[in-house]
C-alpha cells in the first residue's frame, strides 16, 4: 500500500465546481483552489495520522458520493415535523442546499443576519471573506480542505454587539438522496457582549450518504454562545462535523454534542480560548449495532484565567465502537488556567468497545487541571435493587442506562430541543410504566 | 404465607444456610436474630432472589408457589418486599419515577390498568406524611445523598406504597438513632394487618421494643437454634448469643 492513496474525488471536481456558490468571487475561487490542491495531495485522513488512529474513513472512497444535481425536497415533511424546533429561527438545508420555503426567518431583530451562506456571499461577501477559513486552516486535515473546496451552502449568522437573541437559531441539515454528498460550511459570528444559541441538527433518510460539515465560530469579547449539535444521521451514513471556535477575551462558549446516528461519525471540536474566557464541552454518544462514533476535542488555553469544563459520556452496545480523544493544551502564557475533563463510558455488551484518550499538556506552571476516565458496566446491585422494586430486568437496565445518559440531556436549556433529544434517548432505552414528567 | 423447608444455601462452594425450617402465617411477625455471620442476610437475600446464592437442598413456598423459581421482579410483584440493609443509590432516577414504574408493574402483573396520575400523587403524599418525610424527597434521585436514616425511611415509604404481603426487613434498624427508629417502627406498625406478614432480620433486640414480634428465632451457623415468643429476645438481650452458639457447636 502506498503512503497516500489518491482520492477519487478530485477527478469529479471540475464538473461539480460550477454548481457551487461564489463563482464571481475571486478570493473564494482562490481559497477553493488552494483547498482542492491540499485535498488532492493528502486525501481524507488516514489512521496513520495520530488524531485519526482509531477511525478509518476509507469507506468514503469506496462509495464515491456525489453532489445531488437538484435539491429534491419532495419528502422532507416528516423530518421537519420531527426535528424542526418550534419557536426558533431555522435555516433548512436539504441535500446540502438552502431551502427558503422550508426555513423560518421572519422577525429578525435589526442588524442580525441569519441566512444561507450562499446568500451571504451574494449580499455581504466582505463579512464572509473576513471569517471564512479564519478559525480553521485547510491544512488541519483532509475533511477541512475537502469542505472548503466542495461546500455547496451553509448557515451564516452574525449577531451584532450587545444583541441578545430571544430565540435560538437552528440549522436543520437533511439528506434525502441515496449516495449524496452534502458538504456545508457554517459561519457563526457573535460580536462583543452579544448572546445567542444555535442548534445544528443533522438527519437523513435511511440511505448511505456523506455529510461533511465545517462550522467556524467567532465568539467576541464578553459574548456568549451556546451551540448544540444533534447528530441523528441515518445508520448507513458517514458524518464528519468539525467545529472550530475562536473565543475572545471574557467570551463564553458552551457546546452540547449529541452523537446518536451514523455508520461512521466523527466530530472535531476545537476551541481557542482568550483571556479569562470560558469553554464548556459536553457530549453524549450512543452507539448500537456496528456504529463507530468518534469525538475529538481540543481546548487550547492560550491566555491566562481561562476556564474549561468538559464532560463526555458514552453508551456502547452490540458491536458499536466509541472513540473519545480529548486534548487540553495549556500554553506558556495561560497562567491560572482552570480545566477539568471527564469521559465516562458504559459498555452494554461484551463486543462493544471504547477507545478513550484524554491528553493534558501543560506548559504553564500555575494552573489547576484534571482529567478522569471511566469505562464500566451497569452495576448489578442497582439492577437487583430495581428488580426487587418490581421492575423487570430489561426495564431496570434501560432505566439505569437512561439515567446515565440523561445527565447530559438535562443540560439542554432549550425546551423544545430538550424534549426532542429526550424522546430519542427514551426510544433507545424503553421503560415500562414510567412517567417522563418525573425524570 | 411462607413455608421454608430444610433450606440449604451455598455461596460458591461454601454452605451458609444448613437446613432452615420456618412457617409464617398471614398476619404474623417473625423476628430472626443472630450474631454477625450467622446467615441472617443470606436468608433475606435468598427470599428476595438476589443472585449469587445456590439453593442446594430444600424448598421455599410462598402462597403455594415455588418462590425460588421466580425472578426477583416477579417475587416483588407477587407481594414480596425486601427492605435493604444497605439501600442502593440510583443517581438520575427520581423516587416518584421509580415508585410509579413499580406500582404500574404490580398492576400490570395483576391485569389492572396503569395508576391514575392524581390517585398516585395522593397516595404517595399520604405515605410521605406517614413517614414524616419532606415531599421534596420524592423528586430527588433514589437514595442519592440520603443519610442512613433517610435511606431506611425511604425503604419503608416504598413498602407503604407498594403494599406487599410479605415484608422482609433486613437489619432496617441498624445504624438508626432513636428518633429515626421510632418513625420507621411506626411506619411498619401502621402496615400491620391480618393479611400481611413480616420477617424482621435484626442484630439488635432494641427494634423489638418498638415492633412487637409474634415469634423470635435465633440463627447461628446457618441453622435456627432456638425459637420462642418475644420473651426470647429479652433473654438474648441479657445473655447474648454465645450460649446458643456453644449449644450448636457442642
Amino acid at each position: 500500500m502506498s503512503a497516500v492513496t489518491a482520492s477519487r474525488y478530485p477527478a469529479e471536481y471540475e464538473s461539480i465546481a460550477p454548481l457551487l456558490p461564489g463563482q464571481n468571487l475571486p478570493w473564494l475561487q482562490q481559497l477553493r483552489s488552494e483547498a482542492l490542491q491540499a485535498f488532492s495531495a493528502k486525501g481524507f485522513p488516514s489512521p496513520r495520522e495520530e488524531e485519526w488512529r482509531y477511525t478509518n474513513v476509507s469507506g468514503i472512497e469506496k462509495k464515491l458520493f456525489s453532489v445531488p444535481a437538484s435539491q429534491a425536497d419532495s419528502e422532507v415533511d416528516d423530518w421537519l415535523k420531527a426535528y424542526q424546533l418550534a419557536d426558533a429561527w431555522s435555516v433548512v438545508l436539504v441535500n446540502g442546499r438552502f431551502s427558503a420555503e422550508l426555513s423560518t426567518l421572519n422577525g429578525l431583530p435589526d442588524g442580525v443576519s441569519i441566512l444561507s451562506l450562499a446568500d451571504a456571499l451574494a449580499t455581504q461577501a466582505a463579512q464572509v471573506q473576513s471569517h471564512l477559513g479564519q478559525a480553521v486552516a485547510n491544512s488541519e486535515h483532509g475533511f477541512v480542505a475537502f469542505n472548503t473546496a466542495w461546500f455547496s451552502d451553509g448557515l451564516f449568522v452574525h449577531v451584532p454587539p450587545k444583541q441578545v437573541l430571544a430565540k435560538p437559531i437552528q440549522l436543520l441539515h437533511i439528506v434525502t438522496q441515496a449516495d449524496a454528498l452534502a458538504t456545508t460550511r457554517n459561519t457563526i459570528i457573535i460580536d462583543e457582549s452579544a448572546q445567542a444559541s444555535v442548534v445544528e441538527t443533522f438527519v437523513g433518510a435511511d440511505n448511505a450518504y456523506l455529510t461533511a460539515a465545517v462550522t467556524e465560530v467567532f465568539v467576541g469579547q464578553n459574548a456568549d454562545l451556546t451551540l448544540y449539535k444533534m447528530q441523528s444521521e441515518s445508520e448507513k451514513a458517514y458524518h464528519f462535523g468539525g467545529i472550530y471556535i475562536k473565543q475572545e477575551r471574557d467570551a463564553r462558549f458552551a457546546h452540547h454534542n449529541f452523537a446518536f446516528g451514523g455508520l461512521l461519525a466523527r466530530s472535531d471540536i476545537h476551541a481557542d480560548l482568550g483571556h479569562a474566557s470560558e469553554c464548556v464541552l459536553n457530549g453524549l454518544y450512543l452507539g448500537v449495532k456496528r456504529q463507530h462514533i468518534d469525538n475529538h476535542t481540543r481546548i487550547n488555553h492560550l491566555k491566562p484565567y481561562g476556564i474549561s469544563r468538559e464532560t463526555y459520556k458514552g453508551v456502547l452496545d452490540d458491536k458499536a465502537r466509541g472513540v473519545f480523544q480529548g486534548r487540553v493544551i495549556v500554553f506558556e502564557d495561560a497562567q491560572k488556567t482552570d480545566s477539568q475533563m471527564n469521559n465516562r463510558n458504559l459498555l452494554l455488551s461484551v463486543d462493544a468497545e471504547v477507545d478513550t484518550k484524554p491528553q493534558l499538556e501543560i506548559y504553564a506552571d500555575d494552573v489547576k487541571c484534571g482529567h478522569g476516565v471511566t469505562v464500566g458496566q451497569l452495576d448489578d446491585k442497582s439492577v437487583f435493587y430495581l428488580q426487587s422494586r418490581c421492575i423487570d430486568e430489561e426495564t431496570a437496565r434501560n432505566m439505569l442506562t437512561f439515567a446515565f445518559a440523561n445527565e447530559m440531556v438535562d443540560k439542554i436549556s432549550i425546551k423544545s430541543l430538550h424534549d426532542n433529544v429526550l424522546e430519542q434517548v427514551l426510544a433507545r432505552f424503553p421503560q415500562q410504566g414510567v412517567d417522563k414528567e418525573w425524570l | 404465607m411462607l413455608s421454608i423447608k430444610n433450606l440449604h444455601v451455598s455461596v460458591g462452594d461454601k454452605p451458609i444456610l444448613k437446613g432452615i425450617n420456618l412457617e409464617i402465617k398471614a398476619g404474623e411477625i417473625h423476628a430472626i436474630m443472630g450474631p454477625n455471620g450467622s446467615g441472617k442476610s443470606t436468608l433475606s437475600h435468598v427470599l428476595s432472589g438476589k443472585s449469587g446464592y445456590t439453593v442446594t437442598e430444600g424448598s421455599v413456598t410462598y402462597q403455594g408457589k415455588d418462590l425460588i423459581e421466580m425472578a426477583p421482579d416477579i417475587r416483588a410483584r407477587e407481594g414480596v418486599f425486601l427492605a435493604f440493609q444497605y439501600p442502593v443509590e440510583i443517581p438520575g432516577v427520581s423516587n416518584v419515577y421509580l415508585l410509579k414504574a413499580a406500582l404500574n408493574a404490580i398492576r400490570k402483573h395483576h391485569g389492572e390498568p396503569e395508576v391514575d396520575a392524581m390517585d398516585f400523587l395522593t397516595l404517595v403524599k399520604e405515605k410521605v406524611r406517614l413517614l414524616e418525610m419532606d415531599e421534596k424527597f420524592l423528586y430527588r434521585a433514589v437514595n442519592e445523598g440520603f443519610s442512613g436514616g433517610e435511606k431506611k425511611r425511604n425503604e419503608i415509604l416504598q413498602m407503604a406504597i407498594l403494599e406487599p404481603k410479605l415484608c422482609i426487613l433486613d437489619e432496617t434498624d441498624s445504624g438508626l438513632d432513636i428518633d429515626a427508629l421510632k418513625i420507621v417502627s411506626e411506619g411498619v406498625n401502621s402496615l400491620r394487618s391480618p393479611e400481611r406478614s413480616f420477617v424482621m432480620v435484626t442484630h439488635y433486640q432494641r427494634l423489638l421494643d418498638y415492633i412487637k414480634p409474634d415469634y423470635v428465632h435465633v440463627l447461628a451457623h446457618g441453622q435456627i437454634v432456638k425459637s420462642g415468643g418475644p420473651e426470647l429476645a429479652l433473654e438474648l438481650e441479657e445473655k447474648g448469643y454465645s450460649w446458643l452458639e456453644e449449644q450448636v457447636a457442642a
